[in-house]
């Protein structure tokens, strides 16, 4: 780190472009490209996810609580042990999470907009919600394919998903920042757990040793986050229904 | 000859002066016009809630009844400003309910709001009367239905482009049935369905609306009966304007549309079916401003509905009105103010219409009044820069995206430092300018030199050096807002220029070449000035001095430093500063 901020010390003005590039694109490791999913969509619906660290549950939780608009509604889960939690799970099978899901279910190819080539966060400037625009019926259709894969085509996007696309804010436990997905950007638990440890590895690297941050491939300081599904890991998804109480994610089937 | 005047006297002078400079210069004068002065402003805007406490507000006017605030950074609309950033609104909102009873307007841009803000407005506020909220977020239909069910005296409630929280529809029928003050209602930003039935009696029961902008997700089908309700209506947005094509509902939505003789305004369009668009053709010659921008239809449709209004002065549209659109817009639209072309699609690789230089030269040519330009693009030319800047050097807001970063002159190959040269030169009048495509220094010389008028600048993905920064510190005089993204400034130019930075509202900077040592040195040089790094690898001083911040936030303020930082934020103190060299 330091052979590598001298070295662009000395160099001038062209390396330390190259230094700030580099960096922009390791950053867009942390989120699906084009910026959707750190802002919102019109049309988008809301449901908060966390992670909860299974170590120090309610202290964690309280902390948690403070970063949400919506602490108020949900200053009651925090006396719920995770335990209720999960039994609660089973019969509570919210109406609001079985809409979101369902609505997915047409979803094969969203894939492609999380690999659309757009190298910079934030460019070209519009906001988020324009940027979904060139779905509607009267225009070309967009070319559906049903490839997961990422691939060049990419920049067709698939519009009439992106149009109503199901963004959902996450929270992790002692991140401070909250980061937003499309759900409908995926087709299984497994795929939205492995984009949310994309996600937020970074972050947790960053956040354990904040040394690393600088210069430093990010790749340095990072390690998967998992069993984010079966709890088997040091975190584990939840998310909030419509009545704030808080669900294991999975254990609805993903339709 | 001032001390002659009794004090009603000058308050009632006062009273003619409406601009905030003109204000703020009276109150300059001497201290028995500040006195008088403070205690007779009713309107007051604040262009970065950070800059003020709203204590500090409180005790200089104590007599306000109309509060404007701004919150983050303008780049927040693209996402560049991290979640969890501030600009909470509370403790203004905590504070004005204290002391400003008599309050009737709050107005907030890219503010953090909460419901609770909202239920404490609509309750401490005998008499409120206007609420906008652009861009701001933070709360949720209860919060709304708190604003509705208790501001009885209501005129205006818009909710811009914010990001609300979508509890429920019925927040609508919060309005008590003898609330009948409404003159306008913007809901177009909202996405859930909103009470129809609500919705219709409470337009039904406001004779004074003028402006309603209904949400997407009103059918189409909805409109003639809400429109027949609302026939005085000066400004209206549409839902979705797409249903099932039949005859017979075809009259009656061109039926309907008619009705409103006083229609100036159109805008909403979303999932527009091309078949649908004649039913404006009626009121076509009426409009003054329409916005096509969520409206997905193109040629020759498009088109054909722009050349019928012959009085517009404001064209809002997608890149699918092409060159031949702009054409048309340029020979029959002479009355044209303001334009702008949204990108349908922003990242496609390749062009997806044919929209080039040649549009907007069309345009430049043909409408004398034009002032107001944003420009999606992804080809230009120096040439065709150069003829805009001659065609309208009346021009006052230029923004132009090329779309793809960095991209040269299709003809020349060379940046456009002369084309966008030409445009600072000419338009002696211009206020804000947005810069794109390959641009080297010597853009910024001619920027320093001749955009004395400039009062925002946003520049991306341009210059070589400091010296670029240099420029236009240096030079542009009336300079307040300075935004830069991904360009080689840093140090040298910053703490050269440091005086330059109070006597402007805020400067942001983020991957750029300014190095956490200069941040600190430049907060301790400049102790009224709030130098803000914003850095989610966690704290700076955990790399080297030298290393270069992610984002940076300066902003003068009389307030001294915020304490509502998230953790990704570290204000540089000038203490520490000191400590720590």
């Amino acid at each position: 780190m330091e052979g590598y901020s001298r070295k662009w010390v000395m160099q001038g003005g062209e390396e330390i472009n190259h230094g700030n590039s580099e960096e922009k694109k390791l950053e867009l490791r942390l989120g699906p490209p084009n910026g959707d999913w750190s802002s919102s969509e019109k049309d988008e619906t809301f449901f908060p996810f966390s992670y909860i660290s299974k170590d120090n549950h309610a202290q964690k939780i309280s902390s948690f609580l403070q970063l949400q608009s919506t602490a108020q509604k949900q200053s009651q889960m925090v006396q719920e042990s995770s335990q209720t939690v999960c039994t609660k799970t089973a019969d509570l099978q919210s109406t609001e999470k079985k809409k979101a899901f369902s609505q997915t279910a047409t979803v094969h190819n969203s894939a492609q907009k999380r690999t659309a080539p757009a190298p910079v966060v934030g460019w070209p400037p519009i906001r988020s919600f324009r940027k979904n625009l060139a779905s509607s019926s009267s225009v070309k259709s967009a070319t559906e394919t049903q490839n997961v894969v990422p691939n060049k085509s990419a920049s067709k996007k698939p519009m009439e998903i992106c149009q109503k696309g199901l963004f959902v804010k996450i929270n992790m436990d002692g991140i401070p920042i909250g980061r937003k997905v499309d759900l409908k950007a995926y087709d299984s638990y497994d795929k939205l757990s492995s984009a949310v440890d994309q996600l937020f590895r970074g972050l947790l690297a960053a956040q354990n040793n904040p040394s690393t941050g600088g210069n430093e491939k990010k790749e340095d300081g990072e390690t998967a986050i998992s069993g984010l599904l079966d709890g088997s890991g040091e975190y584990t998804l939840v998310y909030e229904d419509n009545e704030g109480d808080r669900m294991l994610v999975g254990d609805v089937p993903w339709q | 000859m001032a001390y002659t005047f009794p004090e009603e006297v000058l308050e009632h002078v006062f009273s003619f002066l409406t601009s905030d400079k003109d204000r703020n210069a009276v109150s300059l004068v001497c201290k028995s016009w500040y006195e008088i002065e403070r205690w007779c402003r009713k309107r007051i805007f604040v262009g970065n809630c950070y800059a003020v406490s709203p204590r500090i507000m409180i005790r200089r006017f104590p007599e306000v009844r109309s509060v404007e605030l701004k919150g983050k950074p303008h780049f927040a609309d693209f996402n560049l400003v991290p979640e969890g950033w501030g600009a909470y609104v509370y403790p203004w909102i905590l504070a004005m309910s204290k002391s400003y009873p008599w309050l009737e307007e709050i107005k907030l841009k890219r503010m953090v709001i909460t419901d609770e803000s909202l239920e404490l407005i609509s309750k401490s506020f005998k008499n409120f009367k206007v609420l906008v909220l652009s861009s701001c977020d933070g709360f949720t239909t209860d919060g709304l239905a708190a604003i509705a069910a208790n501001c009885r005296n209501l005129r205006k409630l818009d909710l811009g482009e914010s990001e609300v929280e979508d509890l429920s529809g019925h927040w609508l029928s919060h309005f008590p049935d003898n609330c009948t003050s409404l003159v306008s209602l913007n809901i177009a930003c909202l996405a859930s369905e909103v009470s129809l039935l609500a919705l219709e009696r409470l337009v039904t029961r406001s004779p004074n609306l003028r402006t309603l902008r209904i949400n997407r997700a009103v059918p189409l089908e909805r409109l003639p009966n809400l429109l027949r309700r609302t026939s005085q209506l000066v400004e209206f947005g549409t839902g979705v304007f797409s249903a099932d094509v039949r005859s017979d509902f075809f009259s009656k939505l061109t039926e309907a549309f008619s009705s409103c003789k006083q229609l100036k305004c159109l805008s909403g369009f979303w999932d527009v079916v091309p078949a649908y668009l004649p039913a404006l053709y009626p009121v076509c010659s009426r409009l003054t401003s329409l916005n096509l921008s969520y409206a997905t239809c193109q040629n020759p449709e498009l088109g054909k509905l722009i050349s019928q209004c012959h009085n517009l002065q404001r064209l809002w549209v997608l890149d699918y009105i092409e060159d031949t659109g702009l054409e048309e817009l340029a020979t029959n639209c002479k009355d044209l103010q303001e334009l702008r072309v949204f990108p349908s699609d922003p990242f496609a690789a390749e062009p997806n219409t044919t929209l080039t230089e040649q549009g907007l030269v069309a345009v430049s040519d043909g409408c004398p009044k034009l002032q107001s330009v944003l420009y999606f693009c992804r080809q230009m030319t120096n040439a065709a820069l150069v003829t805009i800047a001659r065609n309208r050097p009346n021009m006052i807001r230029f923004r132009l995206c090329i779309i793809e970063p960095r991209t040269p002159d299709y003809l020349t190959l060379g940046s456009f430092d002369t084309g966008f040269g030409a445009i600072v030169e000419n338009c002696k009048e211009l206020r804000r300018l947005s810069l794109s495509g390959l641009l080297t220094d010597r853009v910024f010389e001619y920027i320093g030199a001749h955009a004395k008028k400039l009062e925002m600048l946003s520049i991306a993905f341009a210059g070589d050096s400091d010296l670029g920064l240099h420029h236009v510190l240096s030079g542009c005089d009336s300079l307040r807002k300075l935004e830069i993204r991904d360009c080689p400034f840093g140090d040298k130019a910053l703490l050269a220029n440091a005086a330059k930075l109070e006597t402007m509202r805020s400067l942001w900077m983020s991957s750029c070449s300014v190095s956490f040592e200069a941040c600190k040195m430049l907060a301790q040089k400049m102790p009224r000035l709030n130098v803000e790094v914003i850095d989610e690898r966690g704290p700076p001083d955990t790399r080297p001095e030298s290393c270069p911040v992610e984002k940076l936030y300066i902003y003068r303020t009389v307030a001294g430093r915020r304490f509502d930082t998230p953790g990704y934020v570290w204000t540089m103190d000038e203490d520490a500063a000191v400590r720590l060299t």
